[in-house]
This record gives C-alpha cells, sequence and structure tokens, in this order.
C-alpha cells in the first residue's frame, strides 16, 4: 500500500456537551477516490470543517502528505491549510462569489501564485513583464477548466447568473484552480438532476485519473458514490461503523442498520 | 373621469386639511421675543395657505397621475412651476422654491412612466446599448476635462473655486473610502479619524519642525497608513455591524485625542497659521516672508488672490486623480480581486488559501494613506484646524458619498460628491430647509436606484473581449 495522502487519527470534536465526531480515524490514498456517507447529523460535515481548518480538532491528527511535504493541519491557521499544504474544498450550500465573473471567480482561486507573481502588488502596479506573463498563465489555467465544465461561454457573466448545476460545477473548478493535493467536496450532486450527476461523476474520475489528485467526498447520492468511490468510510452518531470498497460497505450489516433502522425482532431479543 | 373626480377633490381636500392641522403649529405661528414685553405670537398664516394650496393640488396632481390622467397633471404641475418661479408676491422665498419643486416632482411623476418605458424601450436597441456603454465611457473623460478647464472659463469666480476644491475633496475621500467599504466591503465609520491624522501631522510638522507641505505629504500619507494598521489589526477579525461600531468608536477616539492632548494639539482652540503649499520654494502671498519668494515675484505676473486657489484646485485635482488611477490598477491586481472576493465571501476566501486577515489590513491601509493625503492637503488649504472640522458626520457623508455613488464605482462617487456637496452649497438661499432638501434627495435616490447612482460593475478581466456577446 502506498502512504496515505491524509491520515486522520482518532479525530474528536466536541462542542459543548455534543460529540460531533467521536475517536474517527481513517485514510484517503493519492489518486483515489474516498467518500464519508452516513444518515444526517452523523459529523461528516465537522469532519470536513476539521481536515479544512474552520475547525479546531479537540482530539486528534491530521497528517497531510502532499507535493510540499507532510503537514500537520491541525495545528495550522485556517488559510494556511488552503495555501501551503494545498487542501481545496467546496462547501454544501454554494459558496461563490456571486457578484463577481466567473473568470474572476477562478483567478481569486490562483490569488497565492499570483501575489507572488505580481510582487506583493509592487511589480503588478508598475507593470512588470513577469506578472504579465503570470497572469496570462493564470487566464489560461482558468480557460482550461472552462472548457472541462463547459462554461467557456460563460466566462464574462457574474457567476451568481448561472443555474443551479453550473454553479455546482464551478465551484469545483475554482477549488481546482488552487492546484491541491487534497479536494474535498461535500455534497457536490446536491440538487443535481440524474443528467447532471452522471455528468459530475465524469468530471470527479477525470479529476481522479487525469489530473491524480485525491478527492475527499461527502455524499448522499448512491448513485455517485457506489459508481466512483475507490473506498468507503461510514460513520453514525459522530463514530465511525464501517469502511471498505463500495461492495462491502453496501453488505455491512452495520451500514445497513444505520440507514434502514433495526427491526422489530434485534429491539425485542 | 367623471365619477372620480369628486372623490380625488375629497382626497386632496382631507390630506391638505390634515397639512393644515399640523402646519398650523409648526408653521402657522411663532413666537418672537418683542423686546421688554415678553413673548408675542408672530403669525405666519400666508405662509400656511400657500403651504396647503400647494399640498391641495399637488395631491389632486398625484391622483390623476395614478388614474393615468397624464395631461391634466402635468397641467397641474406646470401651473405650479409658473407660479413658483413668477415674481409673484409670496410671503418668503422659500415659498418660491416649494411651489416650483413641488410643480417639478408633479410633471416627473406624470411622465415617469412614459420615461422609464421609453428609456427601457431605447437601452434594449442595439444602437442604445452601445450608447450606454459609449456614454459610460466618455462620462468620465468629460467630467475629467470639465474639471481640468474649469478654472478658466468665466464661471471660476471665486465662490465656483472655492465650491471646486470642497467637492474634489470629498471626492478623493470617496474614492480613498470606495477601497475600504465599495471594494472590501468593510464598513467603516471612522474614516474621518484617518482624514484628522493626515491634517494634523501636517499642522505640527509645518508650524513646529517647519518642513513643508510636498516633504509632508508623503509622511502624512504614512502615519495614517500606520493609523489604519494599528486600528485594524485587532478589530478587522470583527464583521458588519461589529467593525462598524468599532470604527466609530475609533473615529471618536482620536477626536477626543485631539481635543484633551492640550500640549501636543493645543485642544479645541486649534492650529494656526499652517503654511500653505509652496510652488518651486516660492509662497503665495502679496509680500513674501524673509529669504522667500512669492509666486507673483517669480513668474512676473501681478498677484491675485486667485492664483492660490487655482494652485490648491489644481493640487486636489491631482491628488484625487493619482487615487482614482491606483485604485483602478489595484482592482485589476489579485490583491483588488482577493478585496471583492472577500466582500462577496469571507469563508469561501479562507478556504482558497487566502489570508483575511492581511487583505483586509492592506484595503485599510491603503484607505487610510489616501485619506491622509486629502487631510494634509486640507490643512494646507484651510491654514487653520481644530478638531471640530473632524467629528462624526463628515465620517456619514463622505460614507453617504460612497453609498449613494453605487457601491465601488468611481464615477458614482462622482457624481453623488457633486450632489451631496455641491448641491447644499449652492441651495445656500434655502436657509434651514437645506438639509430638508438634502435629506429629500439621499431619499429620492434611494428610492430610484437603491443599488447607487451608478450600479454596473465592469468585470476587472474578461475571457472575451467586451461587447462580443457571450453573456450579458
Amino acid at each position: 500500500m502506498t502512504t496515505p495522502l491524509i491520515d486522520v487519527e482518532h479525530l474528536t470534536m466536541r462542542f459543548g456537551g455534543l460529540m460531533a465526531v467521536d475517536d474517527v480515524s481513517f485514510t484517503a490514498q493519492p489518486r483515489a477516490i474516498t467518500a464519508i456517507i452516513g444518515p444526517n447529523g452523523a459529523g461528516k460535515t465537522t469532519v470536513f470543517n476539521c481536515i479544512t481548518g474552520f475547525y479546531k480538532p479537540t482530539i486528534g491528527r491530521l497528517t497531510l502528505r502532499g507535493g510540499g511535504g507532510e503537514f500537520l493541519l491541525e495545528r495550522m491557521r485556517g488559510h494556511e491549510i488552503g495555501q501551503r499544504a494545498k487542501v481545496a474544498r467546496t462547501f454544501q450550500n454554494i459558496r461563490l462569489f456571486p457578484g463577481m465573473t466567473v473568470l474572476e471567480n477562478l483567478m481569486v482561486a490562483q490569488h497565492n501564485r499570483l501575489m507572488r507573481a505580481s510582487g506583493w502588488s509592487v511589480l503588478g502596479l508598475l507593470g512588470f513583464a513577469s506578472f504579465r506573463r503570470a497572469e496570462a498563465a493564470a487566464v489560461e489555467l482558468a480557460r482550461l477548466w472552462l472548457e472541462r465544465i463547459g462554461l467557456v461561454a460563460d466566462a464574462d457573466r457574474p457567476a451568481g447568473e448561472l443555474p443551479y448545476g453550473a454553479q455546482r460545477r464551478l465551484e469545483i473548478a475554482r477549488a481546482m484552480c488552487t492546484e491541491p493535493a487534497l479536494l474535498c467536496l461535500d455534497e457536490p450532486a446536491a440538487g443535481l438532476n440524474p443528467r447532471e450527476s452522471a455528468e459530475l461523476n465524469q468530471l470527479l474520475v477525470s479529476i481522479r485519473d487525469r489530473d491524480g489528485i485525491g478527492v475527499l467526498l461527502i455524499e448522499h447520492d448512491m448513485s455517485v458514490v457506489m459508481n466512483i468511490s475507490d473506498h468507503i468510510v461510514v460513520l453514525d452518531y459522530g463514530r465511525k461503523i464501517a469502511e471498505g470498497d463500495p461492495g462491502a460497505v453496501r453488505s455491512d450489516p452495520a451500514v445497513i442498520r444505520a440507514y434502514l433502522g433495526t427491526d422489530d425482532e434485534a429491539i425485542d431479543g | 373621469m367623471g365619477p372620480r373626480l369628486p372623490l380625488m377633490l375629497k382626497d386632496a381636500g382631507l390630506t391638505a386639511f390634515v397639512a393644515a392641522a399640523l402646519g398650523i403649529f409648526i408653521v402657522g405661528f411663532r413666537t418672537v421675543d418683542v423686546s421688554g414685553k415678553g413673548l408675542s405670537f408672530d403669525y405666519h398664516l400666508a405662509d400656511l395657505a400657500v403651504a396647503v394650496a400647494v399640498i391641495f393640488v399637488g395631491r389632486l396632481g398625484l391622483s390623476l397621475a395614478s388614474h393615468g390622467l397624464r395631461w391634466p397633471a402635468i397641467a397641474l404641475g406646470a401651473i405650479m412651476i409658473v407660479a413658483g418661479a413668477s415674481p409673484m408676491e409670496l410671503p418668503s422665498g422659500f415659498l418660491h422654491w416649494f411651489v416650483a419643486l413641488g410643480g417639478v416632482l408633479l410633471v416627473i411623476r406624470a411622465i415617469w412612466p412614459w420615461a422609464s418605458e421609453a428609456v427601457t424601450a431605447a437601452a434594449h436597441t442595439p444602437s442604445g446599448t452601445a450608447l450606454g456603454k459609449a456614454g459610460a465611457r466618455w462620462l468620465g473623460w468629460l467630467l475629467l476635462a470639465g474639471a481640468v478647464l474649469m478654472p478658466f472659463t468665466p464661471i471660476a469666480d471665486q465662490k465656483t473655486m472655492d465650491l471646486g476644491v470642497l467637492i474634489l475633496t470629498y471626492v478623493m475621500l470617496g474614492w480613498g473610502l470606495n477601497i475600504v467599504v465599495g471594494l472590501a466591503g468593510l464598513l467603516d465609520l471612522g474614516y474621518v479619524a484617518f482624514y484628522a491624522v493626515g491634517a494634523y501631522s501636517y499642522a505640527l510638522l509645518s508650524t513646529q519642525q517647519g518642513l513643508g507641505f510636498w516633504s509632508v505629504l508623503p509622511l502624512a500619507g504614512m502615519v495614517a497608513a500606520l493609523f489604519g494598521v494599528l486600528l485594524g489589526f485587532p478589530v478587522l477579525r470583527l464583521r458588519g455591524d461589529y467593525l462598524a461600531i468599532v470604527t466609530l468608536g475609533f473615529g471618536e477616539i482620536i477626536r477626543l485625542i485631539l481635543l484633551n492632548w492640550f500640549d501636543l494639539t493645543n485642544g479645541p482652540a486649534g492650529i494656526g497659521s499652517i503654511p500653505g503649499p509652496t510652488l518651486f520654494g516660492a509662497v503665495f502671498a502679496e509680500t513674501a516672508p524673509a529669504g522667500k519668494q512669492t509666486v507673483s515675484e517669480m513668474l512676473g505676473i501681478p498677484f491675485s488672490g486667485n492664483h492660490r486657489l487655482i494652485y490648491l484646485y489644481y493640487i486636489i485635482l491631482v491628488l484625487a486623480l493619482i487615487t482614482n488611477l491606483f485604485t483602478q490598477r489595484m482592482r485589476r491586481l489579485p490583491v483588488g480581486r482577493a478585496w471583492e472576493a472577500l466582500r462577496e465571501d469571507e469563508t469561501a476566501c479562507q478556504a482558497l488559501g487566502i489570508n483575511p486577515t492581511n487583505t483586509k489590513l492592506t484595503a485599510f491601509a491603503i484607505g487610510a494613506m489616501f485619506a491622509g493625503f486629502a487631510g494634509s492637503f486640507f490643512a494646507a488649504k484651510q491654514r487653520f484646524i481644530s478638531p471640530e472640522s473632524f467629528v462624526f458626520i463628515e465620517s456619514a457623508i463622505i460614507l453617504a458619498i460612497v453609498v449613494l455613488g453605487g457601491m465601488g464605482s468611481q464615477i458614482g462617487v462622482v457624481l453623488a460628491a457633486v450632489l451631496l456637496i455641491g448641491l447644499p452649497e449652492w441651495f445656500r438661499d434655502l436657509g434651514n430647509y437645506r438639509m430638508l432638501a438634502f435629506g429629500l434627495a439621499m431619499v429620492l435616490i434611494m428610492v430610484f436606484r437603491p443599488r447607487g447612482l451608478i450600479a454596473h460593475r465592469e468585470p476587472s478581466i474578461r475571457l472575451h473581449p467586451a461587447g462580443s456577446g457571450g453573456g450579458g
């Protein structure tokens, strides 16, 4: 087995008296799609928020081994996780910059690279050619992603005007424009129709196979999860109840119990 | 029309009655102090009668207009305008304005549906769209040409020039605050504090250290930017309303320090005899102080008090233009896009690896720096400053300019500054009713243009050249 991309060990998150995540450990491999599933309130998004620095875990260690080296995510400040450890994410309720254009959204994602190229704005203000080249390269990367999600024609429209499915795809493209080591997607198929979710499957598979990026996925839509995941982690009430490939998870009795409930005999007995 | 007319008359009569009942105590009579005999009443019943008549006619006209009877409404409005503009004997000058403005509003109301329909239809034709875009592009250049040539036109008497300098100062402050509020979305209610820091930096350094305007100008900007960072560092983690309250408090703290640190700032008495800006070391005065040269001597032209004003006018014009160019340029750089992204969604910015604190700090510091420049210009122009000049209402006016102009719009700031600073000065004849007109203008703008005078946002970068389709 290769070294995992992210190693989550004994992750625990407590909000006052509520144990949102309780001693969860799992790993995600590079060039693989790892899905986290579970009923509502199982703690999936809390795990995400710990990995991406929006919450500080109560207990636990989160080790990311990306191209840039090894990072202990639980010790880093929120924006550093995106900036240095190269973890990108999308949100359950889409968070684009609605008043800015589609292209601008993708340019903002390349902020840190462009800031360095613009000499923290000094060279950029003076109009240095090196900055103009870096900006042209950034536009080129953005155009590449717009082609992959089919939004080239809409590049100069405000992102908030796009239809819902296009906004979902744009948010994934924006996360990819940060050139991440790990891409975390929080329910990317929510609200998509079957055709759009099939397109999403293709996009995620191409991100794994073509770009070689590790994907961490929270999803309720089983047509997405079962078709494309390499590894599935199942949470219920903040605990990990099962783990394995799609076939194994599907037939796991603990998973069936969590999703469908326990039958009467089991309660009586 | 027949059966509805009595109803409209009844409605207008009722409105007039309410106005009369309310107005009789406010407008109808006043107590005046008759020397030695105590108070007595001064009756203004004629004023009241005119006002009530205007309200009756105006209400009737509005009812007619809202029932689609445009021509009668326009006729009533025209009669009111003529009556207001006529040399007819009315008890006060204000009533002329009242009658005429009432008529203008009535006419506008009557033709509003037509006008808005026609404008919308015209804007949707291809030539209309092109015209709108060209207009937006050329409006800025036209305004600039007008501003550059203004001192050479016959209208440039001392009053107009003074007003021009005042408006340009607010345009510059508006552009500076636009970086903080319009682009970065940080609601700053204490912007005038940085203006004060700039003004006192120049006043103190020039009167105590003998430094000149041009050497202090960059220093004043830097000091103000430093204050921006000092304030910003602890408070920029706050969002929205909380940030607004803290900046409001900061503005008051600076004012109170200026008021109470007597040894440094001379307290409420202020700092006087601040030297004005020099031109290549020459001063603007009739007779030069020892060891200096006057500008009229240097250029060999006869002395005129206007030269100083024209010079000040061009200084603030150039300073304001620098602010504008700098902002336009920053908007197209990564940091400018990050400001706008922060305004739109701070959480998403953090997820993209953007450091929110640093990004906000740069916006805050740069905004403060331009306020510092404007402040030291203000001190050099006034030659006397005191804490009185840096009260909260100044922050509020600058903020109103930014918001009414359309958040983030550079041209909008100019239009709003002309409207909010220029109009009240031109309407000084209205006396105390000036602020009423000011408030009315603000309410009207917010009703008809809730997103500001110019709500259009030009993208900072395009994939397809402008106007080649690809969406609206």
